[in-house]
Protein backbone atom coordinates (compact mmCIF):
# COMPACT_ATOMS: atom_id res chain seq x y z
CA UNK A 1 0.00 0.00 0.00
CA UNK A 2 1.49 3.29 -1.13
CA UNK A 3 1.21 6.29 1.20
CA UNK A 4 0.82 8.80 -1.62
CA UNK A 5 -1.89 6.91 -3.46
CA UNK A 6 -4.05 6.26 -0.40
CA UNK A 7 -2.91 8.15 2.73
CA UNK A 8 -6.06 7.39 4.76
CA UNK A 9 -6.11 3.67 4.01
CA UNK A 10 -2.33 3.52 4.63
CA UNK A 11 -2.64 5.12 8.07
CA UNK A 12 -5.59 2.88 8.97
CA UNK A 13 -3.68 -0.24 7.98
CA UNK A 14 -0.52 0.82 9.83
CA UNK A 15 -2.58 1.63 12.91
CA UNK A 16 -4.45 -1.68 13.01
CA UNK A 17 -1.15 -3.49 12.34
CA UNK A 18 0.46 -1.66 15.28
CA UNK A 19 -2.53 -2.48 17.52
CA UNK A 20 -2.30 -6.14 16.53
CA UNK A 21 1.42 -6.11 17.39
CA UNK A 22 0.62 -5.10 20.98
CA UNK A 23 -0.59 -8.62 21.74
CA UNK A 24 -4.27 -7.80 22.25
CA UNK A 25 -6.90 -10.32 21.18
CA UNK A 26 -8.27 -9.81 17.66
CA UNK A 27 -11.71 -8.74 18.83
CA UNK A 28 -10.28 -5.99 21.01
CA UNK A 29 -8.07 -4.72 18.18
CA UNK A 30 -11.15 -4.43 15.98
CA UNK A 31 -13.14 -2.57 18.64
CA UNK A 32 -10.31 -0.15 19.49
CA UNK A 33 -9.60 0.53 15.81
CA UNK A 34 -13.30 1.29 15.15
CA UNK A 35 -13.55 3.53 18.22
CA UNK A 36 -10.46 5.49 17.17
CA UNK A 37 -11.85 5.80 13.67
CA UNK A 38 -15.16 7.12 14.99
CA UNK A 39 -13.36 9.60 17.25
CA UNK A 40 -11.13 10.90 14.45
CA UNK A 41 -14.02 11.14 11.96
CA UNK A 42 -16.31 12.93 14.43
CA UNK A 43 -13.62 15.39 15.53
CA UNK A 44 -12.61 16.06 11.93
CA UNK A 45 -16.22 16.65 10.92
CA UNK A 46 -16.83 19.03 13.85
CA UNK A 47 -13.67 21.02 13.09
CA UNK A 48 -14.65 21.13 9.44
CA UNK A 49 -17.74 23.11 10.47
CA UNK A 50 -15.45 26.07 11.30
CA UNK A 51 -14.54 26.23 7.63
CA UNK A 52 -18.14 25.65 6.49
CA UNK A 53 -19.45 28.59 8.52
CA UNK A 54 -16.85 30.90 7.00
CA UNK A 55 -17.56 29.58 3.49
CA UNK A 56 -21.29 30.05 3.82
CA UNK A 57 -21.08 33.52 5.35
CA UNK A 58 -18.65 34.64 2.67
CA UNK A 59 -20.84 33.28 -0.10
CA UNK A 60 -24.06 34.75 1.30
CA UNK A 61 -22.22 38.04 1.64
CA UNK A 62 -21.24 37.95 -2.02
CA UNK A 63 -24.82 37.12 -3.04
CA UNK A 64 -26.04 40.16 -1.09
CA UNK A 65 -23.29 42.39 -2.54
CA UNK A 66 -21.33 42.55 0.73
CA UNK A 67 -17.81 41.44 1.55
CA UNK A 68 -18.79 38.98 4.26
CA UNK A 69 -16.32 38.44 7.11
CA UNK A 70 -13.06 40.17 6.17
CA UNK A 71 -11.39 41.40 9.39
CA UNK A 72 -9.87 38.40 11.17
CA UNK A 73 -7.09 36.74 9.20
CA UNK A 74 -6.72 36.64 5.40
CA UNK A 75 -10.19 36.93 3.76
CA UNK A 76 -11.67 36.77 7.25
CA UNK A 77 -11.01 33.05 7.42
CA UNK A 78 -10.44 33.09 11.20
CA UNK A 79 -13.76 34.81 11.91
CA UNK A 80 -15.51 31.56 12.96
CA UNK A 81 -12.61 30.85 15.36
CA UNK A 82 -13.17 34.22 17.01
CA UNK A 83 -16.92 33.52 17.15
CA UNK A 84 -16.22 30.13 18.68
CA UNK A 85 -14.03 31.68 21.41
CA UNK A 86 -16.77 34.19 22.12
CA UNK A 87 -19.40 31.47 22.43
CA UNK A 88 -17.16 29.47 24.82
CA UNK A 89 -17.03 32.37 27.25
CA UNK A 90 -20.78 33.00 27.34
CA UNK A 91 -22.90 32.16 30.35
CA UNK A 92 -25.11 29.08 30.39
CA UNK A 93 -28.64 30.01 31.29
CA UNK A 94 -31.17 27.38 32.31
CA UNK A 95 -34.71 28.76 32.33
CA UNK A 96 -36.87 28.33 35.42
CA UNK A 97 -39.10 25.27 35.20
CA UNK A 98 -37.00 23.67 32.47
CA UNK A 99 -36.75 19.91 32.41
CA UNK A 100 -33.00 19.81 33.09
CA UNK A 101 -32.33 16.36 31.64
CA UNK A 102 -34.19 16.93 28.38
CA UNK A 103 -32.85 20.49 28.13
CA UNK A 104 -29.23 19.38 28.39
CA UNK A 105 -29.56 16.17 26.37
CA UNK A 106 -31.07 17.88 23.31
CA UNK A 107 -27.95 19.71 21.98
CA UNK A 108 -25.80 16.59 22.37
CA UNK A 109 -28.35 14.43 20.59
CA UNK A 110 -28.67 16.98 17.78
CA UNK A 111 -24.94 16.82 17.00
CA UNK A 112 -24.75 13.06 17.54
CA UNK A 113 -27.57 12.43 15.08
CA UNK A 114 -25.67 14.29 12.36
CA UNK A 115 -22.32 12.67 13.17
CA UNK A 116 -23.93 9.21 13.02
CA UNK A 117 -24.70 9.87 9.35
CA UNK A 118 -20.97 9.92 8.61
CA UNK A 119 -20.53 6.37 9.88
CA UNK A 120 -21.96 4.75 6.74
CA UNK A 121 -20.84 7.20 4.05
CA UNK A 122 -17.96 5.83 1.96
CA UNK A 123 -15.29 8.55 1.70
CA UNK A 124 -13.17 6.66 -0.84
CA UNK A 125 -12.70 3.10 -2.12
CA UNK A 126 -10.85 2.06 1.02
CA UNK A 127 -12.22 4.40 3.68
CA UNK A 128 -15.73 3.64 4.91
CA UNK A 129 -16.90 3.54 8.51
CA UNK A 130 -19.19 0.52 8.27
CA UNK A 131 -20.64 -0.94 5.12
CA UNK A 132 -24.12 -1.74 6.49
CA UNK A 133 -26.34 -3.77 4.19
CA UNK A 134 -29.18 -1.39 5.14
CA UNK A 135 -27.05 1.76 4.92
CA UNK A 136 -29.55 3.98 3.14
CA UNK A 137 -32.33 3.11 5.61
CA UNK A 138 -29.89 3.82 8.42
CA UNK A 139 -29.35 7.32 7.03
CA UNK A 140 -33.09 7.97 7.19
CA UNK A 141 -33.57 6.34 10.59
CA UNK A 142 -30.85 8.46 12.19
CA UNK A 143 -32.82 11.51 11.05
CA UNK A 144 -35.49 10.37 13.51
CA UNK A 145 -33.01 10.85 16.35
CA UNK A 146 -32.51 14.44 15.20
CA UNK A 147 -36.27 14.97 15.44
CA UNK A 148 -36.19 13.64 19.00
CA UNK A 149 -33.53 16.20 19.89
CA UNK A 150 -35.68 19.08 18.60
CA UNK A 151 -38.68 17.86 20.57
CA UNK A 152 -36.55 17.54 23.70
CA UNK A 153 -35.21 21.06 23.18
CA UNK A 154 -38.60 22.59 22.55
CA UNK A 155 -40.31 20.84 25.42
CA UNK A 156 -37.44 20.96 27.90
CA UNK A 157 -37.05 24.73 27.60
CA UNK A 158 -40.43 25.43 29.23
CA UNK A 159 -41.14 28.16 26.72
CA UNK A 160 -44.21 28.40 24.52
CA UNK A 161 -42.33 29.77 21.52
CA UNK A 162 -39.70 27.06 21.74
CA UNK A 163 -42.44 24.43 21.89
CA UNK A 164 -44.27 25.93 18.91
CA UNK A 165 -41.02 26.06 16.96
CA UNK A 166 -40.25 22.45 17.76
CA UNK A 167 -43.77 21.41 16.72
CA UNK A 168 -43.47 23.18 13.44
CA UNK A 169 -40.00 21.84 12.73
CA UNK A 170 -40.88 18.24 13.56
CA UNK A 171 -44.09 18.40 11.54
CA UNK A 172 -42.02 19.58 8.58
CA UNK A 173 -39.34 16.93 9.09
CA UNK A 174 -41.81 14.05 9.40
CA UNK A 175 -43.74 15.19 6.33
CA UNK A 176 -40.70 15.57 4.13
CA UNK A 177 -39.31 12.24 5.23
CA UNK A 178 -41.99 10.59 3.06
CA UNK A 179 -40.84 11.88 -0.35
CA UNK A 180 -37.23 11.60 0.83
CA UNK A 181 -37.53 7.88 1.48
CA UNK A 182 -39.66 7.26 -1.60
CA UNK A 183 -37.25 9.04 -3.93
CA UNK A 184 -34.27 7.31 -2.32
CA UNK A 185 -35.93 4.01 -3.27
CA UNK A 186 -35.29 4.73 -6.97
CA UNK A 187 -31.47 4.53 -6.69
CA UNK A 188 -31.96 1.47 -4.49
CA UNK A 189 -33.97 -0.17 -7.27
CA UNK A 190 -31.38 0.80 -9.89
CA UNK A 191 -28.48 -0.48 -7.79
CA UNK A 192 -30.27 -3.52 -6.41
CA UNK A 193 -28.90 -2.94 -2.91
CA UNK A 194 -29.51 -0.79 0.18
CA UNK A 195 -25.82 -0.58 1.01
CA UNK A 196 -24.44 2.91 0.41
CA UNK A 197 -21.16 1.50 -0.85
CA UNK A 198 -23.07 -0.78 -3.22
CA UNK A 199 -25.02 2.18 -4.58
CA UNK A 200 -21.77 4.04 -5.26
CA UNK A 201 -20.27 1.03 -6.99
CA UNK A 202 -23.36 0.61 -9.15
CA UNK A 203 -22.81 4.11 -10.57
CA UNK A 204 -19.57 3.16 -12.28
CA UNK A 205 -20.93 3.50 -15.83
CA UNK A 206 -23.62 6.14 -15.32
CA UNK A 207 -24.58 8.42 -12.41
CA UNK A 208 -28.10 7.97 -11.12
CA UNK A 209 -28.89 11.64 -11.63
CA UNK A 210 -28.78 10.89 -15.38
CA UNK A 211 -30.99 7.82 -15.11
CA UNK A 212 -33.43 9.35 -12.61
CA UNK A 213 -33.37 13.17 -12.63
CA UNK A 214 -36.90 13.36 -11.21
CA UNK A 215 -35.90 11.27 -8.19
CA UNK A 216 -32.80 13.43 -7.75
CA UNK A 217 -34.89 16.59 -7.81
CA UNK A 218 -37.36 15.26 -5.22
CA UNK A 219 -34.53 14.01 -3.04
CA UNK A 220 -32.79 17.38 -3.23
CA UNK A 221 -35.91 19.38 -2.32
CA UNK A 222 -36.74 17.01 0.53
CA UNK A 223 -33.14 17.21 1.76
CA UNK A 224 -33.29 21.00 1.91
CA UNK A 225 -36.53 20.69 3.87
CA UNK A 226 -34.86 18.21 6.22
CA UNK A 227 -32.10 20.67 7.08
CA UNK A 228 -34.62 23.50 7.49
CA UNK A 229 -32.82 25.85 5.14
CA UNK A 230 -34.52 28.54 3.11
CA UNK A 231 -37.05 28.33 1.46
CA UNK A 232 -38.08 25.85 4.16
CA UNK A 233 -36.81 27.89 7.12
CA UNK A 234 -40.22 28.41 8.68
CA UNK A 235 -38.79 27.11 11.90
CA UNK A 236 -36.88 30.30 12.53
CA UNK A 237 -39.55 32.68 11.32
CA UNK A 238 -38.43 35.50 13.60
CA UNK A 239 -41.64 37.49 13.37
CA UNK A 240 -43.79 34.52 14.41
CA UNK A 241 -41.63 32.30 16.60
CA UNK A 242 -38.81 34.57 17.79
CA UNK A 243 -36.23 31.96 16.74
CA UNK A 244 -37.74 28.53 17.03
CA UNK A 245 -36.88 25.60 19.26
CA UNK A 246 -33.51 26.96 20.42
CA UNK A 247 -34.42 30.38 21.85
CA UNK A 248 -33.71 29.40 25.46
CA UNK A 249 -30.22 28.12 24.74
CA UNK A 250 -27.09 30.14 25.29
CA UNK A 251 -23.35 29.67 25.05
CA UNK A 252 -21.99 26.39 23.85
CA UNK A 253 -25.37 24.67 24.06
CA UNK A 254 -26.65 27.04 21.40
CA UNK A 255 -23.38 26.49 19.57
CA UNK A 256 -24.06 22.76 19.44
CA UNK A 257 -27.34 23.36 17.60
CA UNK A 258 -25.52 25.75 15.31
CA UNK A 259 -22.81 23.17 14.57
CA UNK A 260 -25.48 20.50 14.01
CA UNK A 261 -27.31 22.70 11.51
CA UNK A 262 -24.25 23.53 9.42
CA UNK A 263 -22.84 20.02 9.54
CA UNK A 264 -26.25 18.61 8.61
CA UNK A 265 -26.45 20.92 5.61
CA UNK A 266 -23.05 19.71 4.43
CA UNK A 267 -23.84 16.07 5.20
CA UNK A 268 -27.06 15.98 3.20
CA UNK A 269 -25.13 17.47 0.28
CA UNK A 270 -22.67 14.62 0.72
CA UNK A 271 -25.51 12.07 0.80
CA UNK A 272 -26.90 13.55 -2.40
CA UNK A 273 -23.46 13.40 -4.03
CA UNK A 274 -23.08 9.81 -2.88
CA UNK A 275 -26.48 8.55 -3.95
CA UNK A 276 -26.99 10.48 -7.19
CA UNK A 277 -23.61 11.85 -8.32
CA UNK A 278 -21.55 8.69 -8.03
CA UNK A 279 -19.83 9.35 -4.69
CA UNK A 280 -16.10 8.76 -5.04
CA UNK A 281 -16.46 7.45 -8.60
CA UNK A 282 -14.38 9.24 -11.21
CA UNK A 283 -11.49 8.66 -13.59
CA UNK A 284 -8.72 6.82 -11.77
CA UNK A 285 -10.51 6.73 -8.41
CA UNK A 286 -10.41 2.94 -8.13
CA UNK A 287 -6.61 2.82 -8.58
CA UNK A 288 -5.72 5.95 -6.60
CA UNK A 289 -8.18 6.05 -3.66
CA UNK A 290 -7.23 9.56 -2.53
CA UNK A 291 -8.54 10.87 -5.87
CA UNK A 292 -11.92 9.38 -4.93
CA UNK A 293 -11.96 11.48 -1.76
CA UNK A 294 -11.17 14.60 -3.81
CA UNK A 295 -13.95 13.78 -6.28
CA UNK A 296 -16.45 13.24 -3.47
CA UNK A 297 -15.52 16.57 -1.85
CA UNK A 298 -15.78 18.40 -5.19
CA UNK A 299 -19.22 16.94 -5.88
CA UNK A 300 -20.37 17.66 -2.33
CA UNK A 301 -19.26 21.28 -2.58
CA UNK A 302 -21.13 21.70 -5.86
CA UNK A 303 -24.34 20.50 -4.17
CA UNK A 304 -23.63 22.55 -1.04
CA UNK A 305 -23.06 25.61 -3.23
CA UNK A 306 -26.50 25.14 -4.76
CA UNK A 307 -28.16 24.89 -1.33
CA UNK A 308 -26.44 28.14 -0.30
CA UNK A 309 -27.61 29.77 -3.52
CA UNK A 310 -31.15 28.67 -2.62
CA UNK A 311 -30.69 30.10 0.85
CA UNK A 312 -29.45 33.40 -0.45
CA UNK A 313 -32.12 33.92 -3.09
CA UNK A 314 -35.45 32.28 -2.30
CA UNK A 315 -38.08 33.77 0.02
CA UNK A 316 -39.68 31.68 2.74
CA UNK A 317 -42.70 29.41 2.12
CA UNK A 318 -45.92 29.84 4.04
CA UNK A 319 -46.72 26.73 6.07
CA UNK A 320 -49.70 25.70 3.92
CA UNK A 321 -47.63 26.12 0.75
CA UNK A 322 -44.93 23.95 2.26
CA UNK A 323 -47.39 21.21 3.19
CA UNK A 324 -49.16 21.43 -0.18
CA UNK A 325 -45.89 21.05 -2.04
CA UNK A 326 -45.06 17.98 0.00
CA UNK A 327 -48.34 16.09 0.08
CA UNK A 328 -49.91 17.16 -3.20
CA UNK A 329 -46.85 17.29 -5.46
CA UNK A 330 -43.74 15.53 -4.19
CA UNK A 331 -45.34 12.47 -2.58
CA UNK A 332 -47.66 11.52 -5.49
CA UNK A 333 -44.88 12.23 -7.97
CA UNK A 334 -42.41 9.99 -6.16
CA UNK A 335 -45.00 7.20 -5.84
CA UNK A 336 -45.74 7.40 -9.57
CA UNK A 337 -42.02 7.52 -10.28
CA UNK A 338 -41.32 4.32 -8.33
CA UNK A 339 -44.02 2.44 -10.23
CA UNK A 340 -42.91 3.82 -13.59
CA UNK A 341 -39.25 3.01 -12.91
CA UNK A 342 -40.13 -0.53 -11.83
CA UNK A 343 -42.22 -1.15 -14.96
CA UNK A 344 -39.64 0.36 -17.32
CA UNK A 345 -36.84 -1.50 -15.58
CA UNK A 346 -38.71 -4.78 -16.00
CA UNK A 347 -39.49 -4.12 -19.67
CA UNK A 348 -35.94 -3.08 -20.62
CA UNK A 349 -34.12 -5.74 -18.65
CA UNK A 350 -32.78 -7.41 -21.83
CA UNK A 351 -31.54 -4.19 -23.45
CA UNK A 352 -27.96 -2.85 -23.17
CA UNK A 353 -27.29 -0.29 -20.43
CA UNK A 354 -27.29 2.67 -22.80
CA UNK A 355 -30.86 2.11 -24.03
CA UNK A 356 -32.04 1.26 -20.56
CA UNK A 357 -30.74 4.59 -19.24
CA UNK A 358 -32.38 6.41 -22.17
CA UNK A 359 -35.71 4.75 -21.32
CA UNK A 360 -35.37 5.69 -17.62
CA UNK A 361 -34.50 9.26 -18.57
CA UNK A 362 -37.51 9.56 -20.89
CA UNK A 363 -39.90 8.29 -18.23
CA UNK A 364 -38.47 10.74 -15.70
CA UNK A 365 -38.75 13.72 -18.02
CA UNK A 366 -42.27 12.69 -19.00
CA UNK A 367 -43.37 12.56 -15.36
CA UNK A 368 -41.71 15.88 -14.56
CA UNK A 369 -43.41 17.51 -17.55
CA UNK A 370 -46.80 16.07 -16.60
CA UNK A 371 -46.40 17.29 -13.02
CA UNK A 372 -45.50 20.75 -14.25
CA UNK A 373 -48.60 20.89 -16.48
CA UNK A 374 -50.86 19.65 -13.68
CA UNK A 375 -49.49 22.25 -11.27
CA UNK A 376 -50.02 25.04 -13.80
CA UNK A 377 -53.56 23.81 -14.46
CA UNK A 378 -54.54 23.74 -10.80
CA UNK A 379 -52.90 27.13 -10.23
CA UNK A 380 -54.83 28.81 -13.04
CA UNK A 381 -58.07 27.15 -11.92
CA UNK A 382 -57.50 28.37 -8.38
CA UNK A 383 -56.85 31.96 -9.39
CA UNK A 384 -59.91 31.92 -11.69
CA UNK A 385 -62.31 30.58 -9.06
CA UNK A 386 -60.92 32.79 -6.32
CA UNK A 387 -60.97 36.12 -8.13
CA UNK A 388 -64.54 37.18 -7.28
CA UNK A 389 -64.13 36.35 -3.59
CA UNK A 390 -60.84 38.14 -3.10
CA UNK A 391 -62.01 40.45 -0.27
CA UNK A 392 -63.76 37.62 1.55
CA UNK A 393 -60.69 35.41 1.23
CA UNK A 394 -58.55 37.96 2.97
CA UNK A 395 -60.80 37.89 5.98
CA UNK A 396 -60.83 34.11 5.96
CA UNK A 397 -57.08 33.64 5.76
CA UNK A 398 -56.42 35.91 8.68
CA UNK A 399 -58.99 34.28 10.91
CA UNK A 400 -58.85 30.57 10.05
CA UNK A 401 -56.71 28.29 12.08
CA UNK A 402 -53.08 27.69 11.25
CA UNK A 403 -52.33 25.69 8.11
CA UNK A 404 -55.96 25.11 7.17
CA UNK A 405 -56.12 27.83 4.51
CA UNK A 406 -56.32 27.30 0.75
CA UNK B 1 -19.73 -14.77 28.81
CA UNK B 2 -18.77 -13.10 25.55
CA UNK B 3 -19.24 -9.53 24.40
CA UNK B 4 -22.46 -10.25 22.57
CA UNK B 5 -24.10 -11.60 25.72
CA UNK B 6 -23.01 -8.53 27.70
CA UNK B 7 -24.55 -6.27 25.09
CA UNK B 8 -27.74 -8.34 25.06
CA UNK B 9 -28.03 -8.26 28.87
CA UNK B 10 -27.44 -4.50 28.99
CA UNK B 11 -29.98 -3.83 26.23
CA UNK B 12 -32.53 -6.13 27.88
CA UNK B 13 -32.04 -4.49 31.28
CA UNK B 14 -32.35 -0.99 29.83
CA UNK B 15 -35.50 -1.86 27.88
CA UNK B 16 -37.14 -3.59 30.83
CA UNK B 17 -36.28 -0.79 33.24
CA UNK B 18 -37.50 1.94 30.91
CA UNK B 19 -40.63 -0.09 30.12
CA UNK B 20 -41.37 -0.11 33.84
CA UNK B 21 -40.72 3.64 33.93
CA UNK B 22 -43.18 4.16 31.05
CA UNK B 23 -46.06 2.99 33.22
CA UNK B 24 -44.86 4.54 36.46
CA UNK B 25 -43.59 7.96 35.35
CA UNK B 26 -45.70 10.76 36.81
CA UNK B 27 -45.55 13.00 33.80
CA UNK B 28 -47.05 11.81 30.50
CA UNK B 29 -44.19 13.44 28.61
CA UNK B 30 -41.60 11.54 30.63
CA UNK B 31 -43.46 8.31 29.98
CA UNK B 32 -43.30 8.99 26.25
CA UNK B 33 -39.56 9.66 26.46
CA UNK B 34 -38.98 6.46 28.43
CA UNK B 35 -40.93 4.64 25.72
CA UNK B 36 -38.40 5.92 23.19
CA UNK B 37 -35.60 4.41 25.27
CA UNK B 38 -37.46 1.09 25.44
CA UNK B 39 -37.81 1.02 21.68
CA UNK B 40 -34.12 1.81 21.23
CA UNK B 41 -33.27 -1.10 23.54
CA UNK B 42 -35.37 -3.41 21.37
CA UNK B 43 -33.50 -2.11 18.31
CA UNK B 44 -30.21 -3.05 19.97
CA UNK B 45 -31.54 -6.55 20.64
CA UNK B 46 -32.37 -6.85 16.93
CA UNK B 47 -28.75 -5.88 16.18
CA UNK B 48 -27.42 -8.63 18.44
CA UNK B 49 -29.63 -11.05 16.47
CA UNK B 50 -27.91 -9.93 13.23
CA UNK B 51 -31.13 -8.63 11.74
CA UNK B 52 -29.96 -5.16 10.82
CA UNK B 53 -33.06 -4.48 8.74
CA UNK B 54 -35.39 -4.88 11.71
CA UNK B 55 -33.10 -2.80 13.91
CA UNK B 56 -33.12 0.08 11.45
CA UNK B 57 -36.84 -0.18 10.78
CA UNK B 58 -37.46 -0.26 14.54
CA UNK B 59 -35.67 3.08 14.88
CA UNK B 60 -37.18 4.51 11.70
CA UNK B 61 -40.80 3.59 12.30
CA UNK B 62 -41.14 3.37 16.07
CA UNK B 63 -38.73 6.05 17.28
CA UNK B 64 -38.84 8.28 14.22
CA UNK B 65 -42.58 8.22 13.60
CA UNK B 66 -44.75 6.51 16.21
CA UNK B 67 -43.01 7.82 19.34
CA UNK B 68 -43.02 11.32 17.89
CA UNK B 69 -46.72 11.03 17.07
CA UNK B 70 -47.35 9.91 20.65
CA UNK B 71 -45.39 12.91 21.94
CA UNK B 72 -47.40 15.17 19.64
CA UNK B 73 -50.69 13.82 20.91
CA UNK B 74 -49.50 14.12 24.52
CA UNK B 75 -48.59 17.75 23.96
CA UNK B 76 -51.79 18.57 22.11
CA UNK B 77 -53.99 17.00 24.78
CA UNK B 78 -55.06 19.49 27.37
CA UNK B 79 -53.51 19.58 30.80
CA UNK B 80 -51.95 16.13 30.73
CA UNK B 81 -48.49 17.63 30.90
CA UNK B 82 -48.89 18.48 34.58
CA UNK B 83 -48.74 16.11 37.52
CA UNK B 84 -52.02 14.67 38.63
CA UNK B 85 -51.12 13.20 41.99
CA UNK B 86 -51.77 9.51 42.43
CA UNK B 87 -51.60 7.65 39.14
CA UNK B 88 -51.92 4.15 40.49
CA UNK B 89 -55.16 2.49 39.46
CA UNK B 90 -57.37 1.49 42.44
CA UNK B 91 -57.70 -2.09 41.20
CA UNK B 92 -54.06 -2.50 40.26
CA UNK B 93 -53.74 -5.90 41.95
CA UNK B 94 -56.41 -7.48 39.74
CA UNK B 95 -54.92 -5.82 36.65
CA UNK B 96 -51.48 -7.11 37.58
CA UNK B 97 -52.84 -10.61 38.05
CA UNK B 98 -54.50 -10.60 34.62
CA UNK B 99 -51.36 -9.22 32.96
CA UNK B 100 -49.20 -11.84 34.68
CA UNK B 101 -51.56 -14.62 33.63
CA UNK B 102 -51.60 -13.42 30.04
CA UNK B 103 -47.80 -13.24 30.00
CA UNK B 104 -47.54 -16.79 31.38
CA UNK B 105 -49.99 -18.09 28.76
CA UNK B 106 -48.12 -16.43 25.90
CA UNK B 107 -44.76 -17.73 27.12
CA UNK B 108 -46.31 -21.19 27.58
CA UNK B 109 -47.56 -21.27 24.00
CA UNK B 110 -44.23 -19.99 22.75
CA UNK B 111 -42.45 -22.77 24.64
CA UNK B 112 -44.55 -25.32 22.76
CA UNK B 113 -43.26 -23.92 19.45
CA UNK B 114 -40.23 -25.85 18.21
CA UNK B 115 -38.32 -22.68 17.26
CA UNK B 116 -38.21 -21.75 20.94
CA UNK B 117 -35.51 -24.26 21.78
CA UNK B 118 -33.52 -24.05 18.52
CA UNK B 119 -30.01 -22.72 19.02
CA UNK B 120 -29.14 -19.61 17.05
CA UNK B 121 -26.80 -20.09 14.11
CA UNK B 122 -24.43 -17.26 13.29
CA UNK B 123 -24.92 -16.02 9.74
CA UNK B 124 -21.91 -16.06 7.42
CA UNK B 125 -20.54 -12.58 6.76
CA UNK B 126 -21.69 -12.47 3.13
CA UNK B 127 -25.24 -13.70 3.76
CA UNK B 128 -27.90 -11.19 2.74
CA UNK B 129 -30.98 -11.89 4.83
CA UNK B 130 -32.49 -8.67 3.48
CA UNK B 131 -32.81 -10.28 0.04
CA UNK B 132 -34.49 -13.35 1.54
CA UNK B 133 -36.89 -11.17 3.48
CA UNK B 134 -37.87 -9.21 0.39
CA UNK B 135 -38.45 -12.34 -1.65
CA UNK B 136 -40.44 -13.98 1.14
CA UNK B 137 -42.74 -10.95 1.31
CA UNK B 138 -43.74 -11.15 -2.35
CA UNK B 139 -43.55 -14.86 -3.18
CA UNK B 140 -46.85 -16.81 -3.14
CA UNK B 141 -45.16 -19.61 -1.18
CA UNK B 142 -43.99 -17.05 1.38
CA UNK B 143 -45.99 -14.24 2.95
CA UNK B 144 -47.59 -12.59 -0.08
CA UNK B 145 -51.15 -12.96 1.23
CA UNK B 146 -50.56 -11.56 4.77
CA UNK B 147 -48.46 -8.79 3.26
CA UNK B 148 -51.26 -7.78 0.88
CA UNK B 149 -53.87 -8.02 3.62
CA UNK B 150 -51.80 -5.73 5.83
CA UNK B 151 -51.50 -3.27 2.95
CA UNK B 152 -55.26 -3.25 2.43
CA UNK B 153 -55.78 -2.68 6.15
CA UNK B 154 -53.34 0.24 6.16
CA UNK B 155 -54.94 1.82 3.09
CA UNK B 156 -58.36 1.50 4.73
CA UNK B 157 -57.02 3.18 7.88
CA UNK B 158 -55.50 5.95 5.76
CA UNK B 159 -58.74 6.60 3.89
CA UNK B 160 -60.66 6.53 7.15
CA UNK B 161 -58.34 9.09 8.70
CA UNK B 162 -58.68 11.38 5.69
CA UNK B 163 -62.48 11.06 5.76
CA UNK B 164 -62.55 12.09 9.41
CA UNK B 165 -60.08 14.93 9.07
CA UNK B 166 -61.12 16.44 5.74
CA UNK B 167 -62.38 20.02 5.76
CA UNK B 168 -65.62 19.85 3.81
CA UNK B 169 -66.36 22.77 1.53
CA UNK B 170 -70.01 23.23 2.61
CA UNK B 171 -69.00 23.39 6.27
CA UNK B 172 -66.74 26.35 5.62
CA UNK B 173 -69.57 28.55 4.45
CA UNK B 174 -71.97 27.58 7.21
Amino acid sequence: MDFLRDPFGFVIQEYTGWLGGLGLPAGWVDIIAKLTGALVLATGAMLFVVFLIWYERKLIGRIQDRFGPNRVGPWGIFQPVADMLKIFTKEYITPIGADKFAYNLAPILAVAAVLLLWSVLPLSVTVVGTDLNVGLLFLVAVGGLGEMSYILAGWGSNNKYALLGAFRLVAQLISYEVPLVLSALVPVMLAGTLSVNGIVQAQESVWFIVAAPAAALIFFIASIAEIGRSPFDLIEAESELVAGYNIEYSGLKFGMFFVAEFLHAFTVSMIFATVFLGGWQGPGAAEIPVLGFVYLMLKTFVVYFVTILFRGTLPRFRIDQMMNLNWKVLTPLSLALIMAMAIVGGLTRELPVFWQVIAFLLVNLLLLGATDQLMRLSQSRKTKSNLPMQPLRKVLTTSTKHGAGE
Amino acid sequence: MNGLQVVFLLAALVSLFSAAMVVSARRMMHAALWLVLTLMGVAVIFVTLQSSFFAVVQVLVYVGAIAILIIFSVMLTRRVMEDHGDQILPGWRAAGLVAGLLFAIIVGFLALWQGFTTMLVELPADADNLLDLGQALVSPQGYALPFELASVLLVAALIGAITIAVDRKEDQHG
